[in-house]
């Protein structure tokens, strides 16, 4: 029989006020005898609506089946046959709108808890020696993968199975991308990233730190000189946006991707020990409403800052971030002001941030994206104080590689145009995903393209 | 890991490192610059690249000691290795086209400007180089840029080698006498570069001066190289380091180039005594 409470069960968390002072990841998780509680809530349907809302396709009621009957390594192997990175997705995947929106418990009560339950049993399996997959024989071809964030890693793990030498050319000092640099310590260990990571490279992934693709060393030079038969691009979204406000460039300001960079992936919180500093003051704004917003406020918020906001154009409502980083936000007291605009930064004499100024927001007739689009309250300017600003309204793709491969279309915005059931792109032998062609958007979309690409890279490499 | 396989003080504060850089050392060009990390602790730190032997696949860096990280590296010798060492990152000179030439360095800015200048006389166009230290001990590569400039003209802050002045004095006596400049390429501290260009905009020479403000990762992610060049927020790691003099805001660029002047401060500081330790291990080390 299966367990029938309506709800999920909670995972093992820091307490509020002790976490917002520390890095250390919030979340504990399950232990066995939670995990197997929770697996027993699974229905195991037929026609299993879970696994259509998984971008990279888990067969998640077989591997829940698995965790009911305590069999967690076996669990593991069902996991890891189709998804590269089980540890990275059960934390930080938006299951509310994928998995876990399908499944049939959900429909009276809360859906199982599909990602909770992915991170017990990678984190299990991690911790019990788990052996990474045996890859197919060398077939002697050479691919390169351009980025080591979800969609290079992932697409890099998928064709070294299939018996392809693969090197991935990262341009920062450590692999990881996204998973490294943007996302904070307190949601993503960045030693489980390290751990995944070694597992690619055990079976023979190589990686290459310090390489900038369109500077180093050219995509062409890849495929004509360096005798690689395939190159997927994954760069990602790594130019930041601004708002195009007065005062963007006082000191104090920072592009999210700039704060979360430092403190990170230089780990500026253990400044002066690591020589990398970040500046954070009694009061920061953090200006957007995704989940890097999220990541910026609570990471501020444990630096010290007294008073941290989120400013949001529009309605909690709308704002794109998950449910659960909200909640655990509004948990370490940073401060929600919704419908909320700046409409210029003020500096002091020295040219530092001392102040913002805002105007309040209503909800009008819905936009293209299908929310309410904003508009501006009259008389409603007024100006908050606050020591420092971090702008996290969204990235562009990086220009680097487009303005280095002659004959890669690319969207006016700076996406790389693909065929989305390949990722094939305007050149021959040259594929792309991740949110270098989506723009921002989230990690399992990323991996489910490296994942496409790297079917389709292996279907043309077998014709030859 | 990046081997040290030249290293050579220039003078007290400035030291000259050939690093073991192949793919690097094969792509760089004149204006381009590296970023390298000391150890696994270590900052992010963009230097221009100073020169290319793509034979031996080494680049050569010249740092002033002035803050943890360069007094950190100096304690490094031939045959030790740098953790990271990436590039070449920013956009190359371009100095396509250059026929009368001033190049104009201040300090450490003239390990900089020689490149520029070594790639215009080889081009063959006639390159006045104006550089400027604040005393005698100070100067460096004298005999390289008299190997790669039609006129070399060497200003002393104090005047300990007969010539006493910054370098927009040296240029302004050109200008004055009537010298005729089609580029003024510019490239030192934030203040002498503005002084160059003050006095390149009543002449109306097209001036080109290099950005060096804070980076994190060099090649367009961070953003925290922004500057304002006419009126455009732009990024010098990816449409720089090179921008047009007469367009930048530069009272932003000075602020912005203090942000972390405590922090710098501090992190001197406390592991000045770490610091130590390790100049002594690396004398031993080196003798």
């Amino acid at each position: 029989m299966p367990n029938m409470r309506l709800t999920k069960l909670p995972a093992r968390e820091q307490a509020p006020d002790v976490r917002n002072k520390n890095f250390n990841e919030v979340s504990q998780g399950y232990d066995e005898a939670m995990a197997v509680d929770e697996a027993k809530r699974c229905l195991n349907c037929k026609h299993k609506p879970c696994v259509s809302g998984c971008p990279v396709n888990v067969r998640i009621p077989e591997f829940i089946g698995l965790v009911a009957e305590e069999k967690f390594m076996e669990a593991y192997e069902v996991i890891r046959s189709t998804n590269a990175l089980p540890a990275v997705c059960g934390r930080v995947c938006p299951q509310e709108t994928q998995c876990e929106e399908k499944c049939v418990r959900g429909i009276k009560g809360e859906p199982v808890a599909i990602g909770r339950l992915e991170r017990f049993v990678a984190d299990y399996a991690m911790a019990h020696g788990a052996q990474p997959a045996k890859p197919l024989p060398d077939n002697g071809k050479k691919v390169a993968i351009v980025g080591s964030g979800p969609a290079g890693l992932t697409c890099a793990g998928d064709l070294r199975k299939l018996g392809y030498e693969v090197t991935i050319f990262e341009a920062l000092h450590t692999p990881g991308g996204v998973l490294v640099y943007g996302i904070p310590e307190f949601r993503l260990p960045k030693q489980l990233v390290r751990d995944e990571i070694k597992t690619l490279e055990d079976i023979g992934v190589k990686i290459e730190t310090n390489m900038v693709i369109g500077r180093s060393i050219t995509l062409d030079e890849l495929l004509n000189e360096e005798g690689f038969s395939a190159v997927f691009v994954g760069s990602g979204a790594g130019l930041p946006r601004f708002q195009g406000i007065p005062g963007e460039n006082l000191n104090g300001v920072y592009s999210a991707n700039e704060f979360l960079t430092r403190i990170n992936l230089m780990k500026a919180y253990t400044f002066p020990k690591t020589d990398t500093p970040v500046q954070v003051g009694k009061n920061a704004a953090v200006v957007g409403g995704g989940n890097v917003a999220m990541d910026a406020a609570r990471s501020a918020k444990r630096l010290g800052a007294e008073h941290v906001y989120i400013v949001y154009r529009r309605g909690e409502q709308e704002m794109p971030a998950r449910v659960e980083e909200v909640h655990h936000a509004k948990e370490e007291g940073i401060i929600f002001k919704m419908l909320t605009n700046p409409t210029e930064i003020l500096g002091d004499e020295n040219g530092h941030v001392r102040a913002m100024t805002c105007v309040e927001m209503e909800l009008g007739e819905p936009d293209a994206s299908g929310r309410r689009r904003p508009v501006v309250k009259a008389g409603s300017e007024h100006t908050i104080d606050v020591d420092t600003v971090v702008i996290a309204i969204g990235n562009s793709p990086n220009p680097l590689i487009k303005n280095t491969t002659p004959g890669l279309n690319t969207e006016k915005w700076g996406g790389i145009i693909v065929d989305e059931a390949t990722g094939k792109t305007s050149r021959a032998h040259v594929y792309a995903g991740g949110d270098t062609v989506t723009g921002a958007a989230t990690v399992i979309l990323a991996m489910g393209a490296g994942k496409t690409a790297a079917a389709a890279i292996h279907e043309e490499l077998s014709k030859q | 890991m990046y081997r040290i396989v030249t290293k050579r003080a220039l003078h007290e504060t400035v030291t000259l490192m050939e690093i073991e850089a192949p793919y690097i050392a094969k792509k760089a060009k004149p204006g381009q610059f590296i970023i390298l990390r000391v150890d696994d602790s270590g900052e992010r730190v963009p230097l221009t690249v100073a020169g290319t032997d793509p034979a031996r696949g080494t680049v050569t860096i010249i740092f002033q000691k002035v803050g943890y990280t360069t007094k950190r590296l100096d304690c490094l010798n031939e045959g030790d290795s740098l953790q990271d060492f990436v590039g070449p990152l920013g956009v190359a000179s371009h100095l396509a086209g250059m026929k009368k030439v001033a190049v104009i360095g201040g300090g450490l800015g003239v390990a900089i400007a020689y490149p520029q200048a070594k790639a215009l006389h080889d081009m063959g166009a006639e390159v006045d180089v104006i550089v400027g230290f604040r005393n005698t001990e100070l100067m460096i590569l004298m005999d390289e840029l008299k190997a790669a400039s039609t006129n070399l003209y060497v200003m002393t802050d104090d005047g300990s080698n007969g010539h006493k002045g910054f370098v927009t004095s040296a240029l302004e006596e050109q200008l004055k006498a009537g010298k005729q400049y089609d580029h003024v390429i510019a490239i030192g501290p934030l203040v002498m570069m503005r002084a160059v260009v003050n006095i390149t905009k009543q002449y109306d020479i097209p001036t080109v001066i290099s950005m060096n403000p804070i980076m994190i990762d060099g090649t367009g992610m961070c953003g925290c190289c922004r500057v304002t060049v006419g009126g455009e927020m732009k990024f010098a790691c990816v449409d720089g380091p090179d921008f047009d003099g007469f367009a930048v805001d530069w009272d932003e660029a000075i602020a912005r180039g203090r942000m972390y002047r405590k922090e710098e401060a501090e992190s001197l500081e406390c592991k000045a005594c770490n610091l130590k330790n390790v100049e002594l291990q690396a004398k031993r080390g080196g003798n």
